[in-house]
């Protein structure tokens, strides 16, 4: 059973024994939960605008003066409870964060693979590609792949998903040379080694020989870039919604929170932007924290 | 406690040497600026273009104002003065003539004739012009002599000095040697030299201009009269978020800016160093439906278009609580209206002045009535950094929609992209501000509210609202000169327009500057802030 080969595995052995990895693991998991429950737990539901009232508007938290129970964590300047707002706006960051990484992967391992497989001209054009991109910013591209896909799509109903769509796609786009880099180096170390050659004398095709033999010896360092960059995706989704261009502000993710809580930073209504900021800081720090340990217990140098 | 040690000789030489030669650089650098006064203000936006033809904004047109000047003129309490013209007068009902002011000379030193006001007219009657509605009433303007034209329009007009008063005068000769013969289109992106270089008559001379990050005026020392300003150089930053634009004020590091948001003005009052203007602003926001298309293009209803029925106009309007609005969003600094032009303006009436009442249960009922029990789903558009609170207003009006099942996809941008979708007409549901350009009800009913036409009328009418009794009347308005008939023909276009439903008047917000104590500048009840009457003490 793959459970009990998990149990008894390397990995889960050195997880056991990392008081950080488990403190990370537990806080992203109550992270996890909370966001993927939110329908079911959380008190209010803040992308219903039915049920939003203008009356409810900049209640602070119920352990402050004027608090009251209902809104646990206050409310924003349209009567949306910060607390339901926090637990659904995680959905959005995670959603975005883990597709975003998803895509760029798929991407990256494809490209990755043939350029570092096949080599030559394809890869020489296909690392230039990566080449430049590189060079700019990921949010600078991220920000340049939304506009250009906001200018293509042409807008009708059904926008969250929509917008949804195009966060997913800029930032994916965006961060795919990451791990078309890895594959490839690690690519060209495999594909020299004698079982790659083997294979290639009693004629696998090429193909079978990537998918089948080369894969699964290159996709250690690919799942660490990937935990790791699932933090930065979300940190680019909150910066893409701070900026503006990302989910429509009636169902604000954590960015959108910040950025409109931000400014009432001067008027007193502090929970606008505390509360969102440090889930954002908690869903990061727990999902690097987990990257970092990953790496090193990935690393056989380290052991 | 010790936390910064300097222990080696050569170390603390080092640095008071640093120290030091700063010392000299900065007391160098300042010592010029020391004299000359500059001048740093701010706005949540930018002025998106230097050509004074691009964009009917008033932001826009009060930037652009201190390096344009019209043939008239407006002085602090918004009455008309000359500018380019010195005199006009109106021999015949349908001819005005202006004399030009001699000796005036444009930026570049090119001497200012009848040839620049002939050509500027032309050029605002360009298909890519956004000030067409100002100049859609004139036939023709022709060159009496170098200092002398000949204004002639359709009919009677007899409010022609006020309306050319945000016609900005260009230069002939460097519109052509620059390819600017045609005004910026900002609808289909089309830029020429005039959006980032100007030449007018005015004040102030641009000396750099950054689009979205700094536009920086010079004095211009030829300027034709004395100006009460000191201030030899103005920087002017666009400043989208809140709370940045609070702190740069606060820090010091710019001496004016506006709008102050709602929720800081008690803070801001209360700074020692820092002083705050607040006052009615003539500006109404509103929303608009579009009542033309037989579809809406961003909606769920096919095959018809649902603004088109009165009742569901009418149930959008009494679904919105503007007093929740004004208490909760404006905290208070808005005056909710039933009109479409504020007091102030020729020709508002007090006694139409009334809204339909805030009912989701009446508005309920017409949505039923008009055949949508189960409500439909609209896209909105909406700026965030023009008005005051503008996305927030709109997020609001979502949530009321939602309460009469009316699914509102809300759009909410910048209006660097908001401005040229909406006046392309690409939009079913939008979010305008409107301060009629010549103070005068008959720029509201032009503009806004009589149905488009090619030439200008009806330019920023951008839902297409069509009543040809108003149309009538919009004409019969601009040439009439009996004022007492002239109040009772604007007050039935008004009412004829609130009882049709044409548009969903909201309010209108105050006007909230914030600025340094030795700051005095006048606050036109406009919006408009003009550098020539802003001393620095």
């Amino acid at each position: 059973m793959i459970g009990a080969r998990f149990l008894d595995s390397d990995l889960f052995y050195n997880f056991k024994r990392s008081p950080v990895a488990i403190g990370a693991a537990i806080v992203a998991l109550i992270l996890i939960l909370g966001a993927a429950l939110a329908p079911w737990i959380a008190p209010h539901q803040p992308y219903d605008l039915a049920t939003l009232s203008l009356n409810n508007s900049l209640i602070p938290p119920s352990f402050s003066k004027g608090g009251q129970w209902t809104f646990a964590l206050g409310t924003d300047d349209q009567g949306r409870d910060v607390l339901s707002t926090i637990l659904y706006g995680s959905r959005v960051s995670l959603f975005v964060g883990l597709a975003s990484v998803l895509l760029s992967m798929a991407i990256g391992v494809v490209l990755g693979l043939l350029s570092g497989y096949v080599g030559g001209r394809l890869d020489a054009l296909l690392m230039r590609i990566a080449d430049v991109q590189l060079s700019f910013p990921a949010i600078l591209i991220a920000l340049l792949i939304n506009g250009v896909a906001q200018a293509l799509i042409p807008k009708g109903s059904g926008e969250t998903s929509l917008a949804l769509g195009i966060l997913i796609l800029s930032i994916g786009l965006s961060k795919w040379p990451d791990y078309a880099r890895t594959i490839r180096g690690q690519t060209f170390v495999e594909k020299n080694k004698e079982y790659v050659q083997a294979a290639r004398v009693i004629g696998v095709p090429s193909l079978k020989i990537m998918w089948r033999h080369v894969l699964p010896n290159v996709l250690g360092p690919v799942m660490v870039i990937g935990t790791i960059n699932v933090a930065q995706a979300i940190i680019a989704e909150a910066t893409l919604s701070f900026l503006g261009v990302g989910v429509p502000p009636t169902s604000p993710s954590l960015g959108t929170m910040i950025f409109n809580g931000n400014n009432f930073l001067f008027s007193g209504e502090w929970w606008l932007v505390v509360f969102p900021g440090l889930a954002l800081i908690l869903l990061c720090m727990s999902v690097n924290l987990l990257g970092d340990w990953l790496r090193d217990a990935m690393n056989p140098k380290l052991q | 406690m010790k936390i910064f040690q300097i222990n080696s000789l050569g170390a603390r030489l080092a640095l008071s040497t640093v120290i030091s030669l700063g010392l000299i650089v900065t007391s160098a650098a300042t010592a010029p600026i020391a004299m000359a006064k500059t001048y740093k203000f701010a706005d949540q936006g930018d002025a998106l273009s230097m050509d004074p033809h691009s964009l009917n904004e008033s932001l826009q047109l009060s930037v652009l104002g201190n390096m344009y000047e019209g043939l008239t003129g407006l002085g602090k309490n918004l009455e008309l003065a000359p500018a380019l013209a010195t005199s006009w007068t109106n021999p015949t009902p349908n001819v005005w003539v202006f004399e030009l002011r001699k000796g005036v000379t444009f930026h570049d030193g090119s001497p200012f004739t009848a040839d620049d006001v002939v050509f500027t007219f032309a050029r605002t009657q360009q298909g890519s012009s956004d000030m067409k509605s100002y100049t859609n009433d004139v036939i023709s303007v022709k060159k009496l002599d170098s200092h002398k034209v000949e204004i002639t329009t359709k009919a009677p007009f007899p409010i022609l000095p006020n309306v050319v008063a945000l016609v900005y005068i260009m230069n002939k000769k460097w519109c052509e040697e620059n390819k600017a013969e045609m005004p910026v289109d900002k609808r289909k992106g089309v830029e020429n030299t005039a959006s980032f270089k100007a030449n007018g008559t005015g004040p102030y001379r641009l000396k750099s201009r950054d689009p979205g990050v700094r536009t920086v005026l010079v004095r211009n020392l030829n300027y034709w009269t004395k100006v009460e300003s000191n201030i030899d150089e103005a920087i002017f930053t666009p400043i989208g978020n809140d709370s940045t634009r609070v702190a740069a004020l606060a820090s010091g590091e710019i001496d004016m800016m506006q709008p102050v948001p709602v929720q800081d003005v008690a803070r801001l009052a209360q700074n020692a160093n820092l002083k705050m203007m607040q006052g009615p602003e003539l500006r109404t926001i509103f929303l608009g439906m579009d009542q033309s298309r037989d579809e809406l293009l961003f909606s769920n209803v096919k095959g018809k278009n649902p603004f088109k029925d009165k009742r569901v106009r009418q149930a959008f309007y009494q679904a919105i609580d503007i007093e929740s609005i004004k208490t909760r969003i404006m905290r208070g600094a808005s005056t909710p209206t039933g009109l479409m032009v504020a007091p102030g303006i020729r020709g508002f009436n007090a006694d139409l002045n009334k809204r339909i009442p805030f009912d989701a249960e009446a508005a309920k009922k017409l949505l039923a009535d008009a055949g949508y029990p189960n409500g439909f789903e609209v896209k909105m558009n909406c700026p965030n950094d023009r008005y005051v609170n503008d996305g927030e207003i709109c997020q609001a009006v979502a949530g009321m929609m939602a309460k009469i099942n009316i699914k509102i996809n809300l759009e909410a941008e910048s209006k660097a992209t908001y401005f040229p979708k909406i006046l392309s007409r690409n939009t079913s549901f939008y979010m305008l501000g409107w301060t009629p350009g010549t103070y005068d009800s008959h720029n509201a009913l032009n503009a806004l509210m009589a149905t488009p036409a090619p030439g200008g009328r009806g330019q920023f009418n951008l839902g297409s609202f069509t009543n040809a009794k108003l149309d009538e009347l919009t004409s019969k308005i601009a040439s009439e000169t009996d004022q007492a008939k002239r109040n009772a023909m604007i007050a039935e276009a008004f009412k004829i327009h609130a009882d049709e439903i044409g548009h969903l008047p909201l309010h209108q917000q105050a006007l909230a500057w914030g600025m340094k104590k030795n700051v005095s500048l006048i606050q036109r009840a406009d919006n408009f802030n003009d550098l020539k009457w802003t001393v620095l003490k």
